[in-house]
């Protein structure tokens, strides 16, 4: 430590308050790309929903002009409400994958010869792009050759179009985003189970409980973790949703299968033509309604870490 | 272990389990069978109407051939190749020095930070769409592979961070106390002392981000649209378009384009499954 006064005044300045510099030096690359390329564009994208814009020319100030157009809607009358409904649809319908995932975990946590193989296949869907499920399922559903109504043929059922039928169509392609879905929370509640503490399936076992009970009162509990993140993962997965719409039907028949996100693709950079203002308002929709949910997670995880 | 472990049961359950399990693996699979077995078939017996049959011929190898050398397939893939493996690399070294920043200092803004990274991460892509697409066009790189790279590198920062993060609070503190009172400078013990302890951070998150971003399709689609950068999943449209109705090669092209995660996942399936499952357990 002799040698500390030959250090130049700057250079025993950093090291001082090395401490206090080091996690900004640290936090800097990655904070000016995330805040270039995500948050900046959120507060653009709202500044641009008051806009009029056609993504080359000038651009005009409409104040909430789109927003109300979103009502109005004069492309296709209720495609924005058809999207809304749509979504809704999706969100709920795709939180089966969390029960489904369970079913498949239970099932498989057994240690028999050829089980881990058996789980990683199971897990297989997850790994593949949506747009491959996207093909396959439209390959699976077609209605002259498609295998489900191959197998519907051999009941004496069908045929059924299930992506030409307004009716059926957003089923159909929400039974296909669930396919990679329950997969992935069928992995999250394995790890989930690994770590049930045995002791209290013992002690549960004394007090009698067994089957559904067990489950619920001694199983579940412990899998609390597992839940939350199967939540978190599949509702984002829920309002994300556009390459399976893209590549099964982009959005038909009629529009009819539409969800926010592909629409405002549609509107932006689509056949509607380059409507980004329009587009920013139906964004800015999507952003408020994943606001709830974000907001909830972090609360969560606000709440988790002063806990400790 | 629940539910009750199976060879404690019945002989008569052991055998009705063990049977089941490839008859739930059959169907479970099924859509994705049924297009192996059209890539192995030849053209006219789709014509002949034996879709579900047995392939009158086996014709893997003249279909696999025809995706390899006589179609763009090559060329899509080399650039989903070019997109992902810079993607990887850009967004561990970033977010293994953010993580180490919100990991170890403790400073008044660190959780806002992390909060920051967390809650951008969730955010929908559509409300970046029109401003990123702007950015890239005015920086010239719309239509290329590094303006696809630079916005998968930002955005996957944030859940980067996230699991680096976590995974370093989770390390033993005293091992930097101790580095800290021996005068090693920060950044060394970032380098020498924390960086080899994150080994399996780095797997893990190496493979995840591999399989994220090649299966990409969105950003795909808005930031590039012809055959010099578009990566695989926005080419297999057009490879479709170009073999409309082939049944044959358009399902052999998927399970190309769907093989390198795969493949990933089956090689580092204990990292993958690790990244995965990050929190999952308490």
């Amino acid at each position: 430590m002799t040698v500390s006064s030959d250090i130049p005044e700057a250079e025993s300045w950093f090291h001082r308050n090395q401490q206090r510099i080091a996690p900004w030096l640290f936090l800097a690359p990655g904070i000016l790309f995330f805040a270039v390329y995500v948050i900046a564009p959120v507060f653009q994208s709202f500044n641009l929903s008051l806009y009029e814009w056609d993504g080359l020319g000038e651009k005009t100030y409409v104040g909430m002009r789109n927003y109300e157009d979103l009502y109005w809607e004069y492309v296709d009358r209720d495609a924005f409400f058809t999207s809304l409904k749509n979504n809704v649809m999706w969100l709920f319908l795709y939180l089966l994958a969390i029960p489904a995932g369970l079913f498949i975990a239970l099932f498989l946590n057994q240690t028999v010869r050829g089980i881990r193989l058996y789980k990683s296949l199971f897990f297989f869907p997850f790994v593949i792009s949506q747009v491959v499920v996207g093909l396959v399922f439209t390959w699976f559903y077609d209605p002259s050759f498609g295998l489900l109504n191959t197998m519907l043929g051999w009941v004496g059922m069908g045929p059924i179009n299930v992506l030409g039928n307004e009716h059926l169509v957003t089923y159909g392609i929400v039974a296909a985003g669930l396919w990679p879905q329950t997969a992935y929370c069928m992995i999250l509640y394995l790890t989930g189970l690994n770590a049930v503490d045995p002791e209290q399936i013992e002690a549960g076992r004394l007090d009698g409980a067994k089957g559904w009970s067990m489950l619920w009162n001694i199983i579940l509990p412990q899998l609390r973790p597992a839940t939350f993140i199967a939540f978190v993962v599949t509702i984002i997965g829920a309002l994300r949703s556009f390459d399976l719409i893209s590549i099964m039907t982009q959005g038909g028949p009629f529009g009819s299968s539409r969800v926010l996100a592909y629409y405002m693709f549609e509107v932006a950079l689509s056949e509607y033509g380059f409507r980004m203002g329009y587009g920013a308002a139906i964004a800015v929709v999507l952003f408020l309604i994943m606001l709830c949910f974000i907001a909830y997670f972090l609360w969560s995880m606000y709440r988790e870490e002063k806990g400790h | 272990m629940f539910p009750k472990p199976i060879e404690k049961q019945s002989q008569a359950a052991q055998v009705a389990y063990k049977s089941m399990l490839p008859v739930a693996l059959l169907f479970w699979l099924a859509p994705l069978l049924a297009v192996a077995l059209f890539s192995v078939k030849p053209d006219a017996d789709f014509t002949s109407g034996n879709y579900w049959g047995l392939p009158s011929s086996f014709e893997g190898p003249a279909n696999y051939g025809q995706v390899f050398f006589n179609s763009d397939m090559p060329r899509y893939l080399l650039n989903s190749f070019m997109i992902t493996v810079p993607t990887v690399i850009g967004a561990v070294a970033l977010s293994a020095m953010t993580g180490f920043a919100l990991g170890i200092y403790k400073f008044r803004a660190n959780l806002w930070i992390f909060f920051m990274f967390v809650a951008g991460n969730f955010v929908p892509f559509q409300i970046l769409m029109v401003p990123v697409r702007d950015l890239t066009l005015e920086l010239g790189l719309y239509n290329t592979k590094t303006g696809l790279v630079l916005f998968h590198v930002a955005f996957q920062t944030g859940f980067c961070t996230l699991f680096m993060r976590n995974f370093i609070r989770a390390l033993p503190f005293e091992l930097i106390e101790a580095a800290r009172v021996e005068g090693v400078s920060e950044w060394r013990i970032f380098w020498y002392v924390v960086l080899p302890l994150m080994k399996p951070a780095l797997a893990a998150l190496s493979v995840l981000i591999f399989t994220f971003i090649w299966n990409d399709y969105f950003w795909a689609v808005v930031l590039t649209q012809g055959i010099e950068s578009q990566p695989v999943t926005a080419g297999i449209t057009s490879f479709n378009a170009q073999f409309r109705a082939a049944y044959h090669l358009m399902s052999a092209g998927s399970i190309v384009a769907a093989l390198p995660p795969v493949a990933m996942f089956f090689l580092m399936q204990k990292h993958f499954i690790a990244g995965l499952t990050l929190g999952a357990v308490k």
